[in-house]
């Protein structure tokens, strides 16, 4: 066993892939003789040479849209935005052209990339450096989308999403790039569309992913001390879901708090609160609540904790819903 | 390549010829060397042949898919007539091993790959997205979002030289779509990773109703190439001589691997932007008969026949085999497409997600109970 951080074990994930599959390259910006601002490719130059890993141009669309035309060549590239954000300029080529080419052919063309996102917040970060943009993919067809929250799940799901025959938006909590595990490289953790029950319980469910699971696990430990019973579910990969895992826990505890670090109205939250009413309805003892970031751009460095879903809200939240009569869940999330 | 500075600090070698290369003049007379200083020799008149052949046949089918609009057999046809040159020519330039990036408007240069039209416009018919097997023809699905196929040929053009091969890739784009983002990261990826891709500009002078003036301020979209380092001709898009001339040129740089080529072709669209757009809003009457003037492809037809290459029955031959080319397309378009609804959720994935597939189990049963309730009403 040895410590592992999140970072680590996203380098190891590369460099394993790279050296298995002489197709598999990285490229984007800064990441060959740098390693990346988060140094998440580091040494991969050094190691297999430019031609595996590779700086590009400064152009974020030309870097997804060249990706696309070498897969076209037998490649499976793996590419990095630098930051959430200025994957925006990317957007038209991952919406129009990465997501649909294989249903644009019939299955002759597919598109096996793919890319890697630093996302969301709790970092201090400068504007256009902690957007939570992974509703915006999962909103798309022919992407899928995945975002581990533990050293083992990072190494385990990117080796997955590389060997994947489908994109995979790859998007990477940037505040737990620097979270430890006891580990042993490599791991295998459970596939695409299996949620992981982080913490049992009996009371209430949460339902998070990426960079909000510690914090939910922290307010399962607080919520202890009110007596309630919490269970954690991490959800691993947005798309696919895994209803089954959710449902299951819910219906067992009749009590759902879905808490995300993104803008609540239209997004993933909305999303999983509205399956689990549908398939929950008659187990519920109480709304299905949200917590999540605020709908409003994402706020300067002084004001993120203002913004980001916290133990607090998260604790409020659970609170409501223990009334017998229905609760008023005008503040209980963000976007409720 | 090596690019060299003159001494005013000018990339000479990269710098189009002034004038655009013209080999053929409008009245189907060879002008090799005439205008401007540039290097070409016209190609021979077996390839000028199959060349003129190419386009008769292309402009028929051409003609006959514009018809199949008005017939309510494709949803709509952006017509290339007048641009034949530029579509066959291109196109006759390259070999089954190389790429070729298409936009909405080469249905010919399509028809000339080698591509069954029916395959080719089903795109247009509105029964599914591509109707060819883009790897069977190394021919990528017809691009709709402007200059967006550009990045994926640069892409494949340098994946084409990774591997070892000599294939370069052929990308079609307007004059409307140079503004876009796009246009610019895709020559600056190509010259930066020395992609043997041809960026083949058709300056047909109208993205849709706004003209060049309005686009660009550049004194030809050949100029464009100077600033990302590639090599660029501007070219008379309507002289097949030319066309096939300054490709020749372009593929032997890419394919020895001097890098991409930026081909800026000026012709004209003779018809609107579609079917479906009303030209004589933007433009007037004798704009047009002044470019009719300049049809490629009786010029071409002109020099063959005075040079003794082309006689009445070789004429009448190639415009025989297009007039079958047109009723064999017409006869296979006036089969109703079948298409089920049931494979709509094939190929989102490599495998669908659990929601897809409880949303196929609807879309089965929807079906289901449609198709017993039409049973019983015909009882
Ligand atoms: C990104 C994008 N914006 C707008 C359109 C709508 N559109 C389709 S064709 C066209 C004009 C293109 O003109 P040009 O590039 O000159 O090519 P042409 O149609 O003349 O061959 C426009 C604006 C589009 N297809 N893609």
């Amino acid at each position: 066993m040895s410590t592992v951080t999140m970072g680590n074990a996203l380098n190891q994930a590369l460099h394993d892939a790279i050296a298995e599959d002489e197709n598999v390259l990285m490229f984007g910006e800064d990441v060959g003789t740098l390693g990346g601002v988060f140094r998440i490719t580091d040494g991969l130059t050094e190691e297999f040479g430019e031609e595996r890993c590779f700086d590009t141009p400064l152009a974020e669309a030309g870097i997804v849209g060249f990706a696309i035309g070498m897969c076209l060549t037998g490649f499976r590239p793996v590419v990095e935005m630098q930051f959430d954000a200025f994957a925006y300029p990317a957007f038209e080529q991952i919406n129009s052209h990465l997501a649909k080419m294989r249903n644009r052919t019939g299955g002759k063309v597919t598109l096996p990339m793919v890319i890697r996102i630093p996302y969301a917040g709790g970092i201090g970060g400068v504007e256009h450096h902690c957007d939570s943009s992974e509703g915006y993919y999962a909103h798309t067809p022919g992407l899928k989308v995945v975002t581990p929250s533990t050293p083992a799940d990072a190494y385990s799901l990117l080796r997955e999403a590389i060997a994947d025959p489908d994109p995979v938006i790859f998007m990477e909590p940037k505040v737990l790039y620097w979270s430890k595990a006891d580990l042993e490289l490599p791991v295998q953790e459970p596939p695409f569309g299996r949620a992981a029950v982080r913490r049992k319980g009996t009371d209430v469910t949460i339902v998070t992913y990426g960079p909000s699971v510690p914090t939910a696990l922290k307010a399962a430990e607080a919520a202890r001390e009110e007596g309630w019973d919490v269970e954690v579910i991490d959800l691993r990969t947005i798309v696919p879901f895994d209803d089954e895992t959710v449902v299951e826990s819910v219906r067992r505890t009749g009590r759902c708090v879905v808490v995300s670090e993104s803008q609540g109205f239209a997004g993933v939250a909305g999303e999983v609160a509205a399956r689990v009413s549908e398939r929950c309805f008659h187990s519920l003892e109480a709304p299905v609540a949200r917590v999540t970031g605020l709908d409003i751009p994402y706020p300067a460095p002084k004001l993120e904790h203002t913004y980001l879903p916290g133990v607090e809200r998260i604790l409020d939240a659970i609170g409501r819903l223990q009334w017998d009569d229905v609760p008023d869940l005008t503040h209980a999330g963000a976007s409720a | 390549m090596e690019t060299t500075l003159a001494p005013g600090g000018v990339a000479t070698d990269l710098l189009p010829s002034p004038q655009p290369v013209q080999l053929l003049d409008p009245d189907g007379v060879l002008v090799e060397q005439a205008a401007g200083n540039h290097q070409y020799t016209a190609p021979s008149a077996e390839r000028l042949l199959e060349l003129w052949r190419g386009m008769v046949i292309g402009r028929r089918l051409d003609v006959q898919s514009t018809a199949l609009t008005k017939q309510g057999r494709l949803a709509v046809y952006p017509s290339s007539r007048g641009q034949e040159a530029c579509q066959v020519g291109a196109v006759q330039a390259i070999t089954g091993r190389d790429w070729m990036f298409p936009t909405y408007r080469e249905s010919v240069a399509l028809f000339t790959r080698g591509i069954d039209p029916v395959e080719a416009l089903t795109l247009l018919r509105g029964d599914a997205h591509c109707g060819y097997d883009p790897m069977a023809h190394k021919t990528a699905p017809q691009c709709t979002p402007l200059s967006t196929q550009l990045l994926h040929a640069a892409g494949a053009a340098y994946g084409e030289k990774r591997r070892g091969s000599d294939a370069v890739a052929l990308a079609f784009i307007g004059d409307g779509a140079t503004s876009e983002g796009d246009f610019h990261e895709a020559l600056n990826f190509a010259a930066v990773f020395s992609a043997p891709v041809i960026f083949f500009v058709q300056n047909n002078k109208y993205a849709i109703s706004v003209p060049l003036a309005k686009q660009s301020k550049a004194p030809a979209l050949a100029y464009k190439g100077i600033g990302y380092g590639v090599r660029s001709e501007q070219i008379d898009g309507n002289d097949p001589a030319a066309v096939l001339a300054v490709m020749d040129a372009a593929v032997e740089h890419a394919r020895s691997g001097h890098g991409p080529f930026l081909i800026e072709a000026h012709t004209y669209r003779m018809d609107a932007h579609t079917n479906a757009d009303d030209a004589s809003r933007y433009r007037t009457a004798d704009e047009v008969s002044a470019w009719l003037a300049k049809d490629p492809l009786a010029r071409l037809q002109t020099w063959l026949t005075i040079n003794g290459h082309l006689d009445e029955a070789a004429i009448r031959d190639a415009e025989q085999e297009g007039e079958e080319r047109a009723s064999d397309l017409r006869d296979r378009m006036n089969a109703e497409p079948q298409v089920d609804p049931n494979s709509l959720f094939d190929n989102v994935f490599a495998e669908p997600t659990p929601q897809q597939r409880e949303q196929q189990a609807m879309v089965r049963a929807e079906l289901e109970a449609d198709a017993s309730y039409a049973e019983e009403e015909s009882r």
